[in-house]
């Protein structure tokens, strides 16, 4: 148990340094036109346009302001506490449905 | 005893807390419609509702099987709620990648195909897609379709094959869950590059059009792709040793795997 365990921290130890490999070795083989705009401006809409595609607004067009900045906090806070409450109640040693899950298996 | 037992809830709260705020934290350095989905518009119709109409026949069977592991088994639904959660998470939040200066994001579906099977992990996406194309203007309504086929049919069977062809060869736990992240991210862009090359190539032909796509990808999508393996093992390694029962309910392991 213990081998494995050191295994397992020699194999994420080992990952984060390809990550870091990843990020520092690789040369930017493209840039995009504006600095940390995402793949769709700098590649999709891009090569889009270059061949009569435009983009459309949204149906219901959030990106407005501030509007848009809210929206995602508000998805992020949702999203982090139903992450949070699943996490929990799948992991939490005192919850009624981990207990019948562990009988379960 | 109780002071132990208090102090353990309270990290609890604490460790839900932090997930809370790295969660909204990092979707609010948004400050753009930075969307790494096809956006609104970008593709014709008739492409738009072929992709549309292939998706259909994957969200009803990951309907059927949702409604049919559920009534078998009622403790399977808090792993769905998680892997809802992190996958309309993941697929929204926009990953700085230094070698190339631009952002992207994971997609998140190789680790709920792994877990709740590459069915449900399509309509997991189907959801994320529409909650997101619907209120944040990242992907679109027309596009949603193709989207879905590209980040959750190729994103969730890459994921899902990759870890179940490695784990049948033997390969350990660690690799295979790294493997299928990658792989699946690597998935998604490729089919992102078919669909947008079909859908814009006009009188181009196709091959020259599909490669200068993909390429295009590259940069930020390869040390991406190997986040999201990283990810992907990570996930898998935290549950292995939190809920090894959970992993062989799933067939995620064997029985004899969890030590």
């Amino acid at each position: 148990m213990k081998v494995q365990s050191s295994r397992l921290k020699a194999q994420g130890f080992g990952m984060i340094l390809l990550l870091f490999a990843a990020f520092c070795i690789l040369p930017p083989l493209t840039r995009a036109g504006e600095k940390w705009s995402g793949v769709d401006e700098s590649v999709i809409k891009k090569v889009a346009k270059e061949h009569g595609q435009e983009t459309r607004k949204p149906f219901i067009n959030t990106d407005q302001g501030d509007l848009l900045l809210f929206l995602f906090l508000l998805a992020g806070a949702v999203g982090g506490f139903i992450a949070g409450y699943y996490w929990r109640a799948l992991t939490g040693e005192n919850t009624d449905q981990v207990k019948n899950l562990k009988e379960d298996v | 005893m109780q002071k132990h037992r208090i102090s353990k809830v309270q990290i609890r709260k604490v460790a839900v807390a932090f997930l809370l705020f790295t969660a909204s934290g990092s979707l609010l350095t948004v400050s753009d419609v930075n969307a790494m989905h096809i956006s609104e518009g970008i593709l014709p119709f008739h492409w738009a509702a072929f992709w549309s109409l292939l998706a259909v026949p994957f969200v009803a069977y990951g309907l059927y099987r949702l409604r049919k592991l559920s009534a078998a088994d009622l403790s399977f639904k808090p792993l769905v709620g998680l892997m809802a959660a992190v996958v309309f998470i993941i697929s929204c939040m926009p990953i700085p990648v230094p070698t190339a200066g631009s952002c992207s994001h994971p997609c998140g579906t190789a680790i709920s195909g792994i877990l709740v099977g590459p069915a449900i992990s399509i309509l997991v996406a189907a959801v994320a897609l529409l909650i997101q194309a619907l209120f944040l203007a990242h992907g679109g309504l027309s596009t949603w379709g193709a989207n879905l086929i590209s980040m959750g049919v190729m994103g969730s069977f890459a994921g899902f094959l990759t870890f179940k062809a490695l784990r049948s060869m033997k390969v350990n736990l660690v690799i295979s869950g790294f493997a299928a992240g990658l792989l699946a991210d690597w998935a998604t862009y490729f089919t992102t590059s078919v669909e947008l090359a079909s859908g814009i190539q006009g009188d181009s032909p196709f091959i020259p059009l599909f490669s200068k796509i993909l390429i295009a990808f590259i940069p930020t999508q390869l040390p991406l792709g190997i986040l999201e393996g990283a990810m992907t093992a990570g996930m898998i390694v935290l549950l292995y040793k939190k809920r090894p029962d959970l992993l062989i309910k799933m067939k995620v392991l064997k029985t004899g795997e969890a030590a």
